[in-house]
């Protein structure tokens, strides 16, 4: 299980690797190797160009800025995972991040990585269907934003052009005070989620849900933001069996199948996580009468 | 012979200067071409933990990186772990008196999972250890002794600290 | 220094260099020239092979060769490894060939070794050869397999039916004829594969000085592999190695021996030059044996108050594409499901059948978590269906002590009686009941399920054939250095055999460790070998070391009291010499002693004593030694997702006299972490053209430290009158009650949904439909 041949290319600028994607023909990005080195070293990909990030200065970082989270999508998930304003301001994030693979997972593994590689019940991809992010993208025509809900194309597959590079994803923040919860059913300690749910809720002093937002992962190609059940809590007093009643709209949803779990199961966990996800984000919610 | 590019690369405290096709393992660079053989490969896909490293510090597996991107890093192998050929690090005394190897596949990943670890969390619970040693597979101990060794290892060095 | 007692743990002598990373396990060996391998596998389960075309792989730089069956033809006085165990049960011969030549019949079996410069490079040349397949219909279940009318596994082969035999003894048509109660069970067991965390691998080279062809070797067993290389090769003992370096595991794929190692040996001997092949990860997968499905319809017939009156019924074992080792799993696991227990009359139907996937050959345990299990599930049948508390059940049915040695009916597969040799099965068993609680869980099973949680408690017995003779032979030598050195057939891969044979030596000669040197798994050092497999080393080569080292001691000491005019029950050995008990001054080096043995020109050797000093002891047991334990798990049931989590475990065990108390605990833990994986996480899962769906780290499920419960253990020892130091083996204990206590645990938790478990693994997925299943049911009865 050794990688084919391919040749290396180490950029060290944005501009550099926009250069290179440009012009290469069956290139692959290389960010935390978490993902891309299991495919080379099996041989499932043959890419004539790797093109490695990990030396390009500016990629990596956290901030604040106008209400969300911008960050840089060669930030690693170790960074992620420890940094205080993540904790404090999407505690969604901090929770999820916990969920992702191993120690050594996450010491190399990137945010961009993650996006890019859409697995189908990757933790940050859940965390940026939750939050409505935008993902930022930068190619030989430029700039440009891609509001997530756009940014799957198909199974494992995102929405940019060959000569494109995500360069940062931005987080709009929910206010504090709100709930929040990623639970995931996976068959080990840091394995892949069967089917994750990450929930998010904002409510008023007495308990009334002014917003919420509902994502499966793990159950389609990509994270299911689940409308439905979003709507039909707003306006509701937050209590269990209003979660639990809504939540079974989830087994209608089409699940995939594979060897670690048939559709039906996917479809009945998707009711039950997202249950206890909204049950546990209403308890963290701060500020109610 | 393929592309290579020319690395400097500190491992274990010794600097390096090779040149290096650009699809080499990191694992396979440091077994075949530093000789430095205690670092194992278990799966070549990120899973069993065996070829586990410190890079820069942080811990990482081997097999997922290319010996190129270790240019100007700096590298701990399980063979650097000692402070010297007579004598043992206190979790590599843990590890023997123990029992928390059989085979001795899977230790060098766990001794080097562990040095991390323990230096960043140097007072922790059982349950922490476990979820500590979750990327690291071993076949023979049922982790038992693993992870009693590693608790007896916190209590060595926070005595050494002391002392 | 003595050998410790118990509580006295202090490492072993294989820690040091496993530690420090200096240890040499096959893929550390350099050696100058050396070549690397990499193997062309079939991607199809059934095939016929119409051409081979290598020209674009051979042209490749760096390549030095690409070998094909016709190229190894002309090396090889056979092309076939006939390695199975004899047995008079079988219908076909089906041998792996070297290299496949016109059929492939699993995915996986090598075609073409490469032979480059790197692995690097063998691989991309393995990518180059073309194969041209003609696919045929593949049988991927076996007992779609015995169907009339099923495809072949091999398109000249007769049908499908390797072996078959019966096992049983007593009157059963009687026995189930007068019964108060028949229950009938069927029941799939799936086990899967060793992964070890170390693949196979082979170096081989030839040294054309001595004609000689070294093989290092990741094997589990070296003389056997040096007998079946050397028949293959038509090359003698004498011009011939195998040899282990530090072994990754075995866990029993490893004692088999492979057409990578004939491929790799003869490319070694074509080259001129080292050929290194290490097996990776995905290799392991397809190419490397493991267990797989065996079908159980049983019945037992008991009388009114649960005593076991017969059993019998059927099995379907799925052997794989060929033969690689015998008929021993299934043997084993007929020859097990009795044992604890007294059952007057069995019957077992067993047929083998082919599929088109990598051969059957044990894995820890080697049929016995199989017959075991077989057994609970039965018992927990009665006790259900009777209104008995399952440990009481247990209770009235278990050999009793005072029938000790039991003989039952049965043999093994080498015709030898299975004589329960020494043991308390009943205390055995309340020992464990007492430690976890067993009596006082109802209640708190009641206050659980108030509070809307399910725990549910199970157990299993097991009774264990180790020790599996004749013998293991040991060579105790003290040479002029005064060192003592220690020579076995006994192969070492993680067991501590090492340690083990180094502390039984020292505990006769001085007791000192540092003084012992241990020579394991080489077939130049010693000329007869059997292997480490079926929990016998300490059996086999522990005696074996035991006697020698006695018979050196009481030489050494006679010579010493020649010469230092003591009486010889006045001497001690302490370290390495030996002195006169209480005048210290008087004393004598071992050294001094092996240089007067090895004599002088023209001198009588003192004493009257037989030269040398060292004594080679091939202790022979025919009978296996039977081990005994009881394992009861506490789990709990997330009942929304079906979740197990093992809250406790706590095995009672006894395997004779502990030569290392820490040792055999660490064998026992290991065991059960692989019992745990076959209840509940470890699937080997082939779809209906034989291809592998679970074939990474990702899929196929090893359990990981959060998983893994902190096992409790409880010690009892029956020493075995069968060797002289009493013991028993330990290596396979814990994998063989685990899943049978964790599966009767999680049908006592589910019981108020009813739910009735006879299968292993059980996952998530069909837990909640057992629970679902059972709110139906509750659903349309009111």
């Amino acid at each position: 299980m050794k990688p084919p041949p391919f040749r290396y290319h180490d950029p060290q600028t944005l501009g550099e690797i926009v250069g290179l994607l440009g012009t290469l023909e069956n290139a692959k990005l290389l960010a935390g190797g978490q993902s891309l080195m299991p495919m080379l070293n099996m041989r499932f990909v043959l890419p004539d160009h790797v093109i490695d990030l990990n030396r390009v200065e500016g990629l990596s970082y956290i901030r604040e800025s106008g209400g969300a989270l911008e960050i840089g999508a060669m930030t690693r998930q170790r960074d992620l995972e420890f940094s205080d304003l993540v904790a404090s301001r999407c505690p969604l994030m901090h929770e999820a991040i916990q969920q992702i693979g191993h120690r050594q997972t996450r010491n190399r593994g990137t945010m961009g990585g993650s996006l890019c590689h859409l697995d189908p019940s990757a933790e940050l991809v859940s965390v940026a269907a939750a939050l409505d992010a935008t993902v930022t993208v930068t190619g030989r025509a430029g700039e440009r934003r891609i509001e997530f809900a756009e940014f799957p194309r198909a199974y494992m597959t995102p929405a940019i052009e060959a000569d494109e590079v995500v360069t940062s994803l931005r987080l709009p923040l929910w206010p504090k005070g709100h709930g929040w919860a990623f639970v995931e059913f996976a068959r080990r300690h840091g394995d892949f989620a069967i089917v994750s749910a990450a929930a998010l809720i904002e409510e008023d002093e007495n308990g009334k849900i002014r917003r919420a937002s509902l994502t499966l992962g793990g159950i389609g190609p990509a994270p299911v933001r689940v409308r439905e059940v979003e709507q039909a809590l707003v306006g509701q007093t937050a209590a269990a069996e209003l979660f639990g009643t809504a939540c079974e709209a989830c087994r209608k949803l089409d699940a995939m199948a594979d060897v670690q779990a048939p559709a039906s199961y996917r479809q009945h966990l998707a009711a039950v996580l997202s249950r206890r996800a909204l049950e546990a984000a209403h308890a963290r919610v701060q500020g109610r009468g | 012979m393929g592309e290579t590019r020319k690395i400097i690369v500190t491992v274990n405290g010794t600097r390096h200067e090779a040149e290096v096709e650009v699809r080499y393992l990191l694992a396979d660079f440091l077994r075949h071409q530093l000789g430095l053989t205690g670092t194992h490969l278990g799966c070549e896909h990120g899973v069993c933990g065996a070829c586990t490293i410190l890079f820069d510090g942080r811990s990482a597996r081997s097999c997922l990186m290319l010996a190129v991107q270790a240019n100007g890093h700096e590298i701990l192998t399980v063979e650097g772990i000692a402070p010297g050929p007579d004598k043992m690090h206190p979790l590599q005394e843990a590890f023997r008196d123990n029992h928390g190897l059989q085979c001795g596949f899977c230790t060098p990943g766990m001794l080097t999972t562990l040095i991390e670890f323990l230096r960043d969390n140097p007072d922790p619970t059982e349950q922490e250890v476990r979820v500590a040693i979750s990327g690291n597979l071993c076949r023979c101990t049922g982790y038992q002794g693993i992870v009693a060794a590693a608790l007896d290892a916190a209590k060595r060095l926070q005595a050494a600290k002391r002392g | 220094m003595p050998p410790p007692g118990p509580g006295e743990y202090r490492g072993r002598i294989e820690d040091p260099p496993l530690l420090r990373g200096t240890a040499q396990f096959v893929d550390d060996i350099r050696l100058p020239g050396m070549l690397h391998a990499a193997f062309v596998r079939s991607p199809l389960g059934h095939a016929a092979i119409r051409a081979v075309d290598a020209a674009a792989a051979r042209a490749l730089a760096g390549v030095h060769a690409v070998l094909t069956r016709a190229d190894l033809r002309p090396h090889l006085l056979s092309e076939f490894l006939a390695v199975g165990l004899p047995s008079p049960s079988y219908k076909q011969e089906v041998d792996r060939p070297a290299l496949a030549g016109d059929d492939v019949a699993h995915v996986g079996e090598p075609v073409a070794i490469v032979v480059a410069e790197s692995r690097y490079l063998a691989e991309d040349a393995a990518a180059l050869v073309e194969v041209d397949y003609e696919e045929l219909p593949a049988v991927a279940d076996c007992r779609a397999a015995l169907k009339p009318g099923a495809p072949r596994v091999h398109r000249n082969g007769p049908h499908n039916l390797v072996a078959e035999f019966d096992m049983g003894y007593g009157d059963v048509a009687a026995a189930f004829a007068g019964a108060a109660h028949v229950f009938h069970e069927s029941i799939w067991q799936h086990r899967g594969g060793s992964h070890s965390i170390e693949c196979r691998g082979d170096v081989a080279v030839y040294d054309p000085l001595e004609d000689r062809l070294t093989l290092w070797s990741s094997t589990q067993a070296p003389h056997a592999a040096m007998r079946a290389l050397g028949a293959m090769l038509g090359r003698d003992e004498n011009r011939l190695r195998v040899v282990t370096p530090d072994v990754g595991g075995g866990f029993g794929p490893k004692l088999v021996f492979y057409p990578e190692d004939v491929a790799t040996s003869v490319a070694a001997l074509i080259l001129r030059r080292p050929v290194k092949w290490i097996e990776d990860r995905r290799e392991h997968f397809t190419a490397t044996t493991q267990e797989r499905d065996q079908f159980w319809e049983v019945e037992i017939a008991v009388d009114g108050a649960g005593r076991i009156l017969g059993l019998r019924g059927a099995l379907i074992h799925d052997h794989g594409a060929y033969t690689a080792r015998g008929v021993n799993v299934p043997y084993g696991a007929a020859q097990t499901v009795t044992l604890p227990y007294v059952v007057p009359a069995y019957r077992l139907e067993v047929k083998l059948a082919l599929t088109n996937k990598v051969p059957v050959t044990p894995v820890r345990g080697a049929g016995q978590p199989q017959g075991a299990f077989v057994m609970e599930r039965l018992l927990d049948r009665v006790a259900r269906e009777l209104g008995i508390d399952r440990a009481e059940l247990r209770r009235r049915n278990l050999v009793p002590p005072e029938r000790m040695p039991y003989a039952t009916p049965l043999k093994t597969r080498g015709g030898i009686p299975v004589v329960l040799d020494s043991g308390d099965y009943p205390k055995c068993q309340l020992a464990v009941l007492d430690r976890a609680q067993w009596d006082s869980f109802p209640a708190r099973q009641n206050a659980a399920r108030a509070k809307g949680r399910y725990i549910g408690i199970g157990l299993a017995n097991f009774v264990e054939g180790t020790g599996r003779g004749p013998f293991e032979p040991v060579t105790v030598r003290i040479g002029p250095s005064g060192k003592i050195h220690v020579y076995s057939g006994a192969a070492a891969m993680g067991q501590s055999t090492k340690t083990m044979l180094a502390d039984l030596v020292a505990e006769q000669l001085g007791g000192d460790r540092a003084n012992v040197t241990v020579t394991t798994g080489d077939s130049a050092a010693i000329s007869l070998g059997i292997g480490g497999f079926n929990s016998r080393q300490a059996v086999m080569a522990g005696s074996s070391a035991h006697v020698a080292a006695l018979k050196v001691r009481e030489k050494a000491l006679m010579v010493a009291g020649h010469l230092l005019e003591a009486a010889a029950e006045d001497l001690e050995i302490a370290g390495a010499e030996i002195r006169v008990k209480g005048a210290p001054t008087m004393r004598i080096s071992l050294a001094q002693i092996a240089i007067a043995l090895a004599g002088a020109p023209g001198f009588m050797l003192p004493g009257g004593a037989a030269p040398g000093l060292e004594a080679t002891e091939h202790f022979v047991v025919d009978a296996m030694t039977y081990a005994n334990g009881t394992a009861v798990a506490e789990v709990e049931i997330d009942i929304e997702t079906g979740a197990v989590a093992i809250k406790r475990f706590v095995m009672a065990h006894d395997c004779g006299r502990a030569l290392d108390r820490t040792i055999v605990d660490g064998q026992i833990i290991g065991g059960v972490a692989h019992g745990i994986g076959n209840a509940l996480y470890e699937w080997m899962g082939f779809d209906d053209n034989c291809q592998p769906v679970t074939a990474t780290f990702a899929e196929y499920l090893l359990i990981t430290a959060p998983e893994m419960p902190q096992i409790e253990l409880v010690h009892q020892e029956s020493p075995t009158p069968l060797n002289p130091l009493g013991v028993k083996g330990v290596g396979e204990s814990g994998v063989i009650p685990a899943a049978a206590a964790i599966v009767s645990a999680i049908e006592d938790a589910l019981a108020p949904f009813g739910a009735h478990i006879a299968q292993t693994p059980i996952r998530p997925a069909e837990i909640l439909a057992l629970i679902e299943a059972g709110r139906r049911r509750h659903a349309d009865s009111l």
